[in-house]
Order: structure tokens, then C-alpha cells, then sequence
């Protein structure tokens, strides 16, 4: 079972955003980062860019995969996190922690509370998995 | 049995579903200009020894004399060995090779490929080649777009003197995503920077020997490029990387991207194609770089081996978000360019390339000192070189064709309307000293008897 912590919250595309004033700060979920297998690169996104909620921001790249990264919600670009360049297995070791992608600001502070609890998103995943 | 598996009545059925009345009105956008080839002088229903008598008779009519043409395709000598050994079947066959297990012999060709034209052009990696010279500075413009987005503008400047059939490629194949392509003035024949002070521009692309063969001040486009924070596209011919300083070198930093034509290495002129591309890169922007790319590993025996690498930036993995929808590469001629590289070694290709700098400025010289002949930009060049005449340049060219068969050279007319009275000139290592004196001497006697009929 993945590690889904309950005071984040997520989106059906596997981000997860822990709001911090007007910002949140965006990685990707244990569940996807298990899913998408040992990460070799991350493209980030550019800070000041303005993106709208669902757009594409980022591309994770693994063995498997390449995968887009959205925006969990609207607002702009603030901070993003540039270990990654050097560490991307940091997504692999530590989703939740130095595993972050990018922080944005948010046009409504509000909307935080539309995306998905940690319970919400468990039954969302294991859906998804019944339906493989 | 016939090879077309429609029949008339699921012609006219496919046609009635998009309400065409038939093929003719399918096909009516193509310009009648290019849709119909005139077959007439082609004899019906001949026997195969009838037609290759046929071929080779009309084949003569395409035996002509010296060549002083270059514009983007040159006249090189190939050694025999380099298409004896290309077109092995091993070589001439095989598809994409996707199946490292299966494809070892063409994985390691395309790996040194990419080795030497990252040595050639000092940059840090090579793709295994695009179509041409013109798609490659396509997919440069695209790449810079990609690479550079802090830069936020989707301008691109062109120095005036790239190749317009580059830049007419590159206008085709970006002008749907929003890249607006700004050309820069031509009229000196090298790039001033004081003319294009465009605020916000993406990138900068400068050709190096520029089109009209002149030397461009690379160094200083390339640091003036980084003041604005724009990348440095740099299309060059690798014929002359072995005297000339590689594009990895320009300025304080190199050049971003490196992209041009390899038809000087090894591929026969053949009316203008097929050739290929070559893009080359920074380490720091290789996942951007589209095409094939082929790595060398280890297996799991410990044993040498190569296979394609970094696919999740192509389609078959990335789909509608692949760097290129074309992924292609041009296999043949890179084997070609791979082993005439090999044959001919750096100093090989350094003595081609000075030799055809030194024919080319003997002609340049002696037509010079004529009273109808001045060179039309004041400017180093490398083994081209655009000459003023008194008169049409393409006349002069029809009557050395006419009257001495020999192709005299490309007239700029032909590219540029306000250039109609010069002639670009090009003579490779293969002109000999008879077949250049015999061409100043025809250049001149045409000039004179076209200013004396004025």
C-alpha cells in the first residue's frame, strides 16, 4: 500500500499540493512515483508562468515512461525545484519531501479545498487498479 | 497482376462519399505548373532492350562539363571505396534500428557518426541525421523555441545570408506553431548587428561560410545573441570545420545548436538530392534534440554495445508530444558520410577544403582583373564567391552551357531579384588548372561580346 498523507491533498492525475499561505507546493503522489518506476528526468516549468488548472506544466520521464505534469490548480508559477535537474530519483526517495516539483500561487485560495483528501484519493487509486 | 487494389467501382465510390466528381478535381490544388510529367517522348510498350537503348542515348544529354556550381551542393571527389562499401546489403537494407540485438553493424555506424560530427562541429552530442540542411535548421528554430522558454519571445532572427532554400524550408515547416522568423538585411552580404536590434528574440541563426561563401564575424553575433539572451543556431557546411573554428567554439560560450548539410561528405550532387542533416547540440539540451540518437553500453555480459537512447523524446513513445514528428534519419547517406570521413581523416578533409579555397580564389582572382568582373561583397571568403558582372549573370550561364559545356554558376538572380547581374562561383579540389583557365577565358569573352551587344 502506498504512503498517502493525510495532510496533503491530490488530483486524479496524481499530483499531490500542501498549501502554504496562497501557494501550494505540487509533487507527485508514493502511488505514481511507484507506478512510473526509477525517475531519470524531470522538466520543470518556468517561474512566472501563468497556468490555468489541468494544464500541462512539467514532464516526468522514467524508464517506463514520460509523463505530464499538471497544474492542480490556476494561478503562476513561483518557485521550482532545481535539485531535481542533478536528482531526479528524488521524485523515487522522497515524493513528499525534497521530491517537490514546483510551488505556484493561486488566483483563488479557495480552490484548495475542491482537490481531492487523502481518503478520496486511496479509492481513486485502488479503482484505478481494479480496473487493470 | 495489378499492384493498385482499387477498382474503378470503389474509385468512384470513395469519390462520391467526399462529393469529388473525380481524381482530377481530387488532386486540383497542385499547381498545373508541377502536376503533370510530359511522358509523350517516352515510347510505349517497348522491349527492356529497346528502352535501355533508349536511356543511355538520352542519358549523354545529361554527360556535362565542368561544374563551378555550389549554393548548398557541392562537386567533390567520393573515393570509390566509400559507395562499394555503402552499398553492401547490410547497409543499403536495413530499417530503423530499434532492435539493438539485431542491428549492431548499423547502431555502431550511426554512434560514430554522431562521434565525428561532434568532434567536427566541438559540440557535445550529434543525432543520427534529419533529412537535409533546410529541415535541420527547421528543427533547430523548433528546438531553440523549446529549449529557451525563460526566454519567453517566439522570435527567431535570421541573418540575411542563410541559405534561402533553408530559410523557405524552415518558413514551411515552423509557420504553424507561432514562431515568427525575422530576416535580417543582406545588402552587404555579412550580418551587421546594428541592423536587427530586435528587443525580444528567441534565437539567432548565422551560416558559416554564409550563403554568398563570405566569412561571418561568428564571435561577435554569438556574444552579442547572449546579451539578449537569445540562443545561437549555427548552420555550417563540415567541409569546412576542418580549417575553420567549429560552431562549438564561437564566442565566449559556442554556439547552442549546429545544424546543416552533409552533402560535401560523400554524396553525389545528383540533381539536388537526396542529402542529409545533421543537428548537433549541447550536453545540457539534449533531451530536446529530436531524431534518433544511438548510445554505446555494456550488455549484461560486460560486452560492448550500442542502441537507440533518450526515445522518450520521440513519437513512437512520446506521441503528439515528441520533439519532431519526424524521427527519421537519413541512414544511407550517413553510412556514406561515415566512411568518407573515415577515408579521408581530418587532414584529408582539411586538404580538400583549403584546395577548394585556393581554386576558387584563383578564378576569383584572375576575373577580377577585368574591367567586367568585380567581386559584389567586400568580404573574406571561403571556396564561393560572388562576382559582379556587366551584364545578366543567367545569360552568361546559358551561353558557357550553350557554347562551352560548362555550368558557370549559381546566379543569385535566381534567389535575389536585386542581384540579377552576379554569378556565384565555386570551384571544388576536382577543377583542374585547364578546366579553370578555360573558364575565366569563356566567362570573359561572354561578359565582353554580352556588353558589346548592350
Amino acid at each position: 500500500m502506498s504512503d498517502t498523507p493525510s495532510e496533503l491533498r491530490y488530483t486524479n492525475t496524481h499530483e499531490w499540493s500542501r498549501i502554504e499561505d496562497d501557494t501550494i507546493v505540487v509533487g507527485i503522489s508514493d502511488y505514481a512515483q511507484d507506478a512510473l518506476g526509477d525517475v531519470v528526468f524531470v522538466e520543470l516549468p518556468v517561474v512566472g508562468d501563468k497556468v490555468n488548472e489541468g494544464e500541462e506544466v512539467a514532464v516526468v520521464e522514467s524508464v517506463k515512461a514520460a509523463s505530464d505534469i499538471y497544474a492542480p490548480l490556476s494561478g503562476s508559477i513561483t518557485r521550482v525545484n532545481e535539485l531535481l535537474d542533478e536528482q531526479p530519483e528524488l521524485l523515487n526517495s522522497d515524493p513528499y519531501g525534497e521530491g517537490w516539483i514546483f510551488a505556484m500561487s493561486l488566483n483563488d485560495p479557495d480552490d484548495y479545498s475542491e482537490l481531492l483528501d487523502a481518503n478520496s484519493y486511496d479509492e481513486f487509486c485502488s479503482s484505478e487498479e481494479n480496473e487493470h | 497482376m495489378p499492384f493498385i487494389p482499387h477498382t474503378r467501382d470503389d474509385v468512384s465510390a470513395m469519390l462520391q462519399s467526399i462529393g469529388v466528381s473525380n481524381v482530377e478535381e481530387l488532386f486540383s490544388e497542385i499547381p498545373r505548373s508541377i502536376d503533370r510529367a510530359d511522358l509523350s517522348a517516352v515510347p510505349r510498350g517497348v522491349t527492356e532492350m529497346e528502352m535501355l537503348r533508349v536511356l543511355s542515348e538520352r542519358a549523354k544529354q545529361d554527360e556535362v562539363g565542368p561544374c563551378f556550381i555550389g549554393a548548398g551542393s557541392y562537386d567533390h571527389h567520393i573515393p570509390a571505396a566509400v559507395w562499394d562499401l555503402a552499398s553492401r546489403g547490410e547497409y543499403l537494407t536495413p530499417y530503423t534500428p530499434y532492435q539493438a540485438e539485431a542491428s549492431q553493424g548499423t547502431l555502431q555506424v550511426l554512434y560514430e557518426f554522431q562521434t565525428m560530427m561532434s568532434s567536427l562541429t566541438a559540440m557535445d552530442v550529434a543525432n543520427a541525421s534529419v533529412y537535409d540542411g533546410g529541415s535541420g535548421l527547421a528543427e533547430a528554430i523548433l528546438m531553440a523555441i523549446r529549449c529557451n522558454r525563460r526566454n519567453r519571445s517566439r522570435k527567431v532572427l535570421i541573418c540575411g545570408s542563410v541559405n534561402p532554400f533553408y530559410i523557405e524550408a524552415a518558413h514551411t515547416l515552423v509557420r504553424g506553431q507561432e514562431i515568427e522568423l525575422i530576416q535580417g538585411d543582406l545588402s552587404k552580404g555579412t550580418y551587421s548587428i546594428d541592423l536587427g536590434e530586435e528587443d525580444e528574440i528567441c534565437a539567432v541563426v548565422v551560416q558559416q561560410p554564409n550563403f554568398f561563401g563570405l566569412l561571418e564575424d561568428v564571435d561577435e553575433i554569438c556574444d552579442w545573441a547572449r546579451t539578449k539572451n537569445a540562443m545561437v543556431i549555427a548552420v555550417v557546411n563540415p567541409m569546412t570545420l576542418a580549417v575553420l573554428k567549429p560552431p562549438g567554439e564561437w564566442g565566449a560560450n559556442g554556439a547552442d545548436i549546429c545544424c546543416g548539410d552533409g552533402q560535401p561528405l560523400g554524396v553525389p550532387m545528383s540533381s539536388g538530392g537526396p542529402s542529409f542533416g545533421f543537428l548537433c547540440t549541447k550536453l545540457q539540451h539534449v533531451r530536446q534534440l529530436p531524431g534518433r540518437i544511438v548510445g554505446r553500453t555494456t550488455d549484461r555480459a560486460g560486452s560492448l554495445g550500442y542502441t537507440l537512447t533518450l526515445q522518450a523524446r520521440e513519437q513512437h513513445i512520446r506521441r503528439a508530444k515528441a520533439t519532431s514528428n519526424i524521427c527519421t534519419n537519413q541512414g544511407l547517406l550517413v553510412t556514406a558520410a561515415t566512411i568518407y570521413m573515415s577515408i579521408v581523416g581530418l587532414r584529408g578533409l582539411g586538404n580538400v577544403a583549403s584546395t577548394c579555397h585556393s581554386n576558387t580564389k584563383y578564378i576569383v582572382d584572375k576575373l577580377s582583373k577585368s574591367e567586367h568582373v568585380n567581386a559584389t561583397f567586400v568580404a573574406p571568403y571561403f571556396h564561393e564567391c560572388a562576382l559582379e558582372l556587366n551584364c545578366d549573370a543567367q545569360t552568361v550561364c546559358d551561353s558557357l552551357l550553350r557554347e562551352h559545356n560548362i555550368l558557370a554558376g549559381y546566379p543569385l538572380g535566381k534567389s535575389y531579384p536585386e542581384f540579377k547581374t552576379s554569378l556565384m562561383v565555386c570551384a571544388t579540389e576536382r577543377r583542374t588548372q585547364a578546366e579553370m583557365d578555360r573558364y575565366v577565358d569563356a566567362v570573359l569573352s561572354s561578359c565582353k561580346s554580352l556588353a558589346h551587344g548592350q
